[in-house]
């Protein structure tokens, strides 16, 4: 299994660098221009020159060089001298988005904490409820339960966050004023009073996401449960006396991991991409919201860079899924 | 919310004062949204409207257009002009004093020194400028003494107020800038978020695309302004959202630009927390009519160009009865209410050089399928569409997704099929149909479509340089990579001699009446372009805000130093 | 199992010699695989349910403009605003155009939507995970694949497929079918990823099974043991793959039409009526519950739908 992840780890350089000119070949070809977002008075020759400061004259395999440079040699060295003091990265051109002419890495490192509190804890709670519902309803299937649990999930999942979260905007910040509308990301949480103003703020978009992410896992788990429950070692087990409880819990729900790990390890990556549709409705101003505006005004660094982090995680999450099967099946080989 | 009460208390206790309307930041927190968020605070380096004005808190310009449209000195002691020797006679100069006693807000003099720097910062052939225009033509800049800069042109300027004027162009710090310059312009992150200014805030915290924090410069000008000591200008989501923030929750006190259905925006200043404040500038929605083929059965070098004319747009006819079958008031009442209403003119505004064209304000459906008859255009082959020698009056209608532009297709295409033309809508996200990428077929410059709808406006008050768009040698085109914003294809001698005199002439009655000839050549003559609606800006504050003064000539938040709190 | 009694009778024929005794006859023919699957989806009332409550969705929007006969795009402008009426009986919009006639008429293109580029993203993703699970030397380069698509930007990656596609779709099949190749080819396109990766976890550890083992080793041929031994026993999970992706295609397709991918934009479809009618939700909020419920009804009868069948399909449960 070792051999096996170091060998993976290995091939996924490759991968990702292929990956990397795919995604800066598509957002080439894509149409859009980074200076659509000016206002239509500005003349054309100065549309030009403003291109032109950005580094589009220059030739597309340089302008992607210069960013696999930048991302994997210049923005580390600068971890580096941020984590000890160093200088190695002095005077050394930064990772520069279009639209803020800043350092893309400090606006992301900005953006994480919303998007880790909000998005990361909505899977969280999202993983922890939809567990427990989905072993319930294949365990009791067709109960009462079971019922609920179906028609809550799939109306979670059909009912999409744009709609949700505005209803629970108009419901509770506009009619009741319990919670606010607007998150506020400058808020510091280093008092009683501020950690209840954070709670308030995240009530609304984790429940809205919770809701969202739980309805899909548990599903999938509520699947996996039946499909196993009526094998023919489900019967030994019990048959050797094993008390329900372990036969369903340890037996059962080993087996039925397999597809929610694959599940589960799909939506981490998405956890730090940010919610892109919610984030924008509950204006928290995370990742997601990062994506689309930089997307929107086609500030491509940004997107690219984005993207490229992203992709990190999935290969990397998705390798972590691969791990896990041999962990949970250890009939599952690879060598 | 907290937070808000928190700072208001704070505020309240440390400054019990019984004048507290007349004190610096005795006022407490303010809260602006904008639902788009601010990327930069460098006037210079960006053109959004978002980053221009949370910027023009911090920096000023010599002076700025109020409300009305007219000049008002900010930095400058006076507005310069002929009469009072600020502009010389023969129009090659322009000579701006700094008012006396001015700081920075880190408390260092203004001096002209630095007004030369803002000029040399934006002219600097590597520094990607985005305001470039506005120092076009300027031939050099001198320093008279401490306090006074003297701008000479190339050739004669008749509206000399470009440089240093308005939002866009504003005095940024030498001391700080000085080594931003040129292609090192876009790494001065610092200074880009934090720029020293002259205005009534400075920034304590800038975090992009997300919200900004400031509190009241202690050295502005005014010794008892601002009123508010500390401000957040928070941005993103949409102009839902904003408005709910403001007229419903009253989390914030300011929401700009609440572009959205009259009847939505009614319900929400119901919520009784805030109200809404609209005023008109120079946005034109209209349709541009295209006079040349954008078949895509053509040669890509022919497509959509002078080579190609247009089956049945190039008819006169049939474009004004197009703009006749529309029923303008209707429009205006379901897209924007009280920030909308009728036009038929391109330069609405300022009342100067608004022409008093009036004749398409009436919907006449019968004098439209008269026009068409006469011209020959009739059903002849029974399909329900107007044809003539074998052309189908079949129309493709683009514009960029927006729910009030979708809601105007809608009902376009349904006067239209009255009037037995067929039309084929098409919405296009408006980061590609505006993105001007030549190799997109979906931009509104390469116009792949046979009438397509959005609005425009220009720059200040003066229309010279907009109307000098339709120019003959201005269209998009394969050769200028499809750059241009004569988007119709118009083209008449005439008209271009008609430019040529305005360039010329300097006396205001005389400009007035070529700009509206001008204007009435594109729209009422020849209906290349369509006009519908003069777009006013609807933003809304909360009831207990007080000094707000909607400005669409400048940044809308231009007195933010006059705001204050309603007790 | 129902009871498979074997009606036995006599044979009784010309072509017998009278008299003869006969050995009983079967006469009805053996039960087959489907009969036993259909006569399991009976007894499961949800799934009966649910598939009466697709058919009446199905038919509503299909059939029902031929009774209902007002244009969905239709502006009657005078009449805007309203509330459920004889008239409209679920109200008009903005621009006084009928919610009923255009819930009918953007249920055609949901449905139709929904289903084919649910169905087509299952195909790709099921194939994909079935091949890379059971084929050892594929897995490698197919889950590479799978990852690079799970990474590609989606807005840029649809920018892109209507800028090459729409003109020649268009040219080919005309506007309307061309723009439904267009949209169910990006959904498609865009959304195999986790059905495959799925998929292949299962196959995984399905093929270590003893009885695959067994089927292995009476000689069965790659092809059928993929579809006779594999495919049926991960079917729960791509079931619910179904489900799920079917709410997520209505929601894209509206998506898309947003980014001007879509429809035409005077084309209601679900998705869309939704998004708009947001704005709305505090004047006029029955503009949201109509294609609310009816996007919310159609996924929720088609999971009873996969529930049934899934249960149907695997006989260890059948007959319990």
């Amino acid at each position: 299994m070792l051999t096996f992840t170091i060998r993976r780890l290995v091939l996924s350089i490759p991968t990702l660098l292929f990956i990397s000119l795919v995604i800066f070949l598509l957002l080439e070809l894509a149409p859009g221009d980074p200076t659509a977002a000016q206002p239509l008075t500005i003349p054309p020759e100065v549309r030009e020159r403003l291109r032109e400061a950005l580094g589009l004259g220059e030739p597309l395999h340089v302008r992607f060089v210069k960013w696999i440079v930048q991302f994997f040699w210049i923005e580390p060295q600068v971890l580096l001298d941020h984590l000890f003091g160093t200088s190695f990265a002095e005077g050394k051109q930064r990772l520069i988005s279009w639209q803020t002419r800043s350092p893309i890495m400090d606006i992301v490192v900005q953006r994480l904490p919303q998007t880790l509190w909000v998005v990361g804890l909505s899977y969280v709670v999202g993983v922890l409820i939809a567990l427990p519902i989905g072993i319930l309803s294949a365990y009791r299937q067709y109960s009462i339960f079971d019922q609920i649990g179906t028609f809550v999930s799939m109306l979670g999942f059909s009912v999409p966050t744009f709609f949700t979260g505005v209803l629970l905007i108009v419901i509770f910040s506009v009619h009741l004023g319990w919670f606010p509308s607007i998150y506020d990301t400058t808020l510091v949480v280093n008092s009683w009073d501020n950690f209840m103003a954070q709670l308030r703020q995240m009530v609304m978009p984790v429940f809205v996401l919770a809701l969202f992410n739980a309805a899909q896992i548990s599903r999938f788990m509520r699947a996996s449960m039946l499909d196993n429950l009526n094998q023919d070692y489900v019967r030994t087990a019990r048959a050797k006396g094993l008390s329900e409880r372990v036969v369903v819990l340890v037996h059962v729900l080993r087996n039925s991991m397999i597809p929610v790990v694959t599940v589960i390890a799909l939506g981490v990556p998405q956890v730090f991409g940010g919610a892109i549709i919610t984030e924008q409705v509950f204006k928290v101003n995370g990742i997601g919201q990062l994506l689309i505006t930089a997307i929107q005004a086609n500030d491509l660094p940004m997107v690219q860079t984005l993207t490229f982090i992203f992709a990190v995680l999935i290969v990397l999450f998705n390798l972590i899924a691969d791990v896990l099967y041999g962990v949970l099946d250890p009939r599952i080989r690879y060598d | 919310m907290t937070l808000k009460t928190l700072l208001l208390g704070a505020a309240a206790t440390t400054v019990f004062a019984p004048m507290a309307m007349a004190e610096r930041g005795a006022d407490g927190h303010v809260g602006i949204i904008y639902w788009q968020a601010p990327s930069i605070l460098n006037a210079y380096l960006s053109n959004g409207t978002k980053d221009i004005e949370s910027a023009s808190l911090v920096s000023e310009p010599m002076a700025r257009f109020d409300p009305t449209g007219q000049l008002v000195p900010f930095l400058a002691e006076t507005v310069p002009t002929v009469d009072n020797g600020g502009v010389s006679e023969d129009l090659m100069s322009i000579t701006w004093k700094l008012k006396e006693g001015l700081l920075w807000s880190d408390g260092t003099p203004v001096t002209s020194a630095d007004v030369l720097f803002s000029a040399e910062y934006c002219m600097h052939p590597e520094g990607g400028c985005s305001q470039f225009a506005k120092f076009d033509g300027i031939k050099d800049i001198e320093v008279l003494d401490e306090l006074t800069v003297k701008v000479n042109f190339e050739e004669p300027k008749p509206y000399p107020y470009t440089a240093f004027m308005g939002n866009q162009s504003p005095i940024i710090q030498k001391a700080q800038f000085e080594n931003c310059m040129g292609a090192k312009a876009p790494e001065c992150t610092e200074e880009n978020f934090a720029p020293i200014g002259t205005g009534p805030f400075v920034v304590t915290d800038f975090r992009p695309n997300d919200v900004i924090q400031m509190k009241a410069n202690p050295h502005y000008r005014d010794p008892d302004k601002p009123a508010f000591a500390t401000l957040t200008f928070k941005g993103g989501g949409d102009a839902m959202a904003a408005g709910r923030a403001v007229l419903e929750t009253g989390e914030f006190d300011y929401a700009w630009n609440l572009q959205l259905s009259p009847d939505v925006l009614a319900n929400m200043a119901d919520g009784g927390k805030g109200k809404l404040v609209s005023a008109f500038g120079t946005l034109v929605e209209r349709l541009e009519m295209n006079l040349t083929d954008p078949s895509p059965d053509l040669d890509p070098d022919i497509r959509a160009t002078r080579e190609a004319p247009h089956p049945f747009l190039t008819d006169q006819a049939v474009r004004e009865a197009l703009s006749m079958a529309i029923d303008r008031d209707l429009l205006v009442e379901i897209g924007y209410g009280q920030a909308g209403r009728p036009t038929c003119n391109l330069v609405p505004g300022p009342d100067i050089y608004a022409s008093d064209n009036t004749g398409c304000l009436v919907q006449d459906m019968e004098g439209a399928k008269a026009k068409l008859d006469k011209a020959g255009w009739v059903d002849s082959n029974g399909d329900g569409i107007r044809d003539k020698d074998g052309v189908e009056l079949s129309i493709l209608f683009q514009t960029s997704t927006n729910a009030v532009r979708q809601d105007f297709q809608a009902l376009i295409k349904q006067w239209w099929s009255e009037l037995g033309v067929e039309t084929e809508l098409r919405n296009i996200d408006a980061s590609v149909f505006f993105g001007g990428d030549p190799g997109s077929p979906d931009t509104f410059q390469k116009f792949y479509a046979d009438v397509e709808m959005y609005a425009n406006n220009f720059d200040g008050t003066d229309p010279q340089a907009f109307l000098a768009n339709y120019r003959c040698d201005k269209e998009p085109q394969p050769d200028n990579q499809w750059q241009g914003q004569n988007i119709n294809r118009y083209c008449d001698p005439e008209y271009d001699a008609l430019i040529d005199e305005l360039s010329r002439t300097a006396e205001i009655a005389k400009r007035s009446e070529l700009a509206k000839k001008l204007n009435d050549m594109l729209t009422k003559d020849t209906f290349t372009i369509v006009p519908l609606v003069d777009r006013g800006r609807v933003s809304a504050h909360a009831n207990d805000l007080g000094g707000v003064r909607l400005n669409t000539w400048d940044s809308e938040i231009w007195n933010a130093a006059d705001w204050h709190r309603i007790k | 199992m129902t009871e498979p009694t074997p009606k036995v009778i006599p044979g009784s024929g010309g072509a017998t010699p009278a008299g003869a005794l006969t050995d009983p006859v079967p006469v009805t023919p053996p039960r087959s695989h489907w009969r036993d699957v259909w006569d399991q989806f009976k007894r499961h009332k949800g799934a009966l349910l649910g598939g009466i409550i697709f058919l009446l969705i199905v038919l509503a929007v299909f059939i029902g403009p031929f009774f209902w006969s007002i244009d969905a795009t239709y502006i009657d402008i005078r009449a805007r605003n309203q509330g459920p009426s004889l008239a409209h009986p679920f109200g008009t919009d903005q621009l006084g155009r009928d919610t009923m006639a255009r819930m009918m008429a953007g249920g055609q293109t949901s449905v139709a939507v929904g289903i084919t580029a649910m169905a087509l993203a299952l195909v790709l993703g099921s194939f994909v995970g079935l091949i890379a699970g059971y084929f050892r030397k594929l897995d490698g380069p197919l889950m590479r694949l799978t990852d690079l698509f799970l990474a590609l930007p989606l807005l840029p990656l649809l920018l892109v497929m209507v800028m090459l596609f729409r003109g020649s779709l268009n040219q080919a099949f005309g506007p309307e079918t061309g723009i439904f190749i267009l949209i169910v080819g990006a959904i498609g396109i865009t959304s195999w990823m986790p059905t495959a990766r799925i998929v292949r976890g299962d196959v995984l550890a399905l093929k270590e099974r003893e009885f695959v083992l067994a089927a292995r080793s009476i000689g069965t041929t790659n092809t059928k043991m993929i579809i006779r031994h594999i495919l049926p026993n991960v079917m729960s999970p791509i079931m619910v793959s179904a489900t799920l992706g079917i709410a997520n295609a209505i929601i894209t397709e509206s998506a898309l039409s947003f980014l001007g991918l879509g429809f035409p934009p005077d084309f209601p479809t679900w998705g869309r009526l939704l998004f708009d009618a947001v704005d709305y939700l505090q004047q006029y909020p029955e503009r949201v519950i109509w294609p609310g419920v009816a996007i919310s009804l159609t996924v929720l009868s088609v999971n009873y739908l996969g529930d049934g069948l899934r249960d149907a399909l695997d006989p260890r449960i059948r007959g319990r």
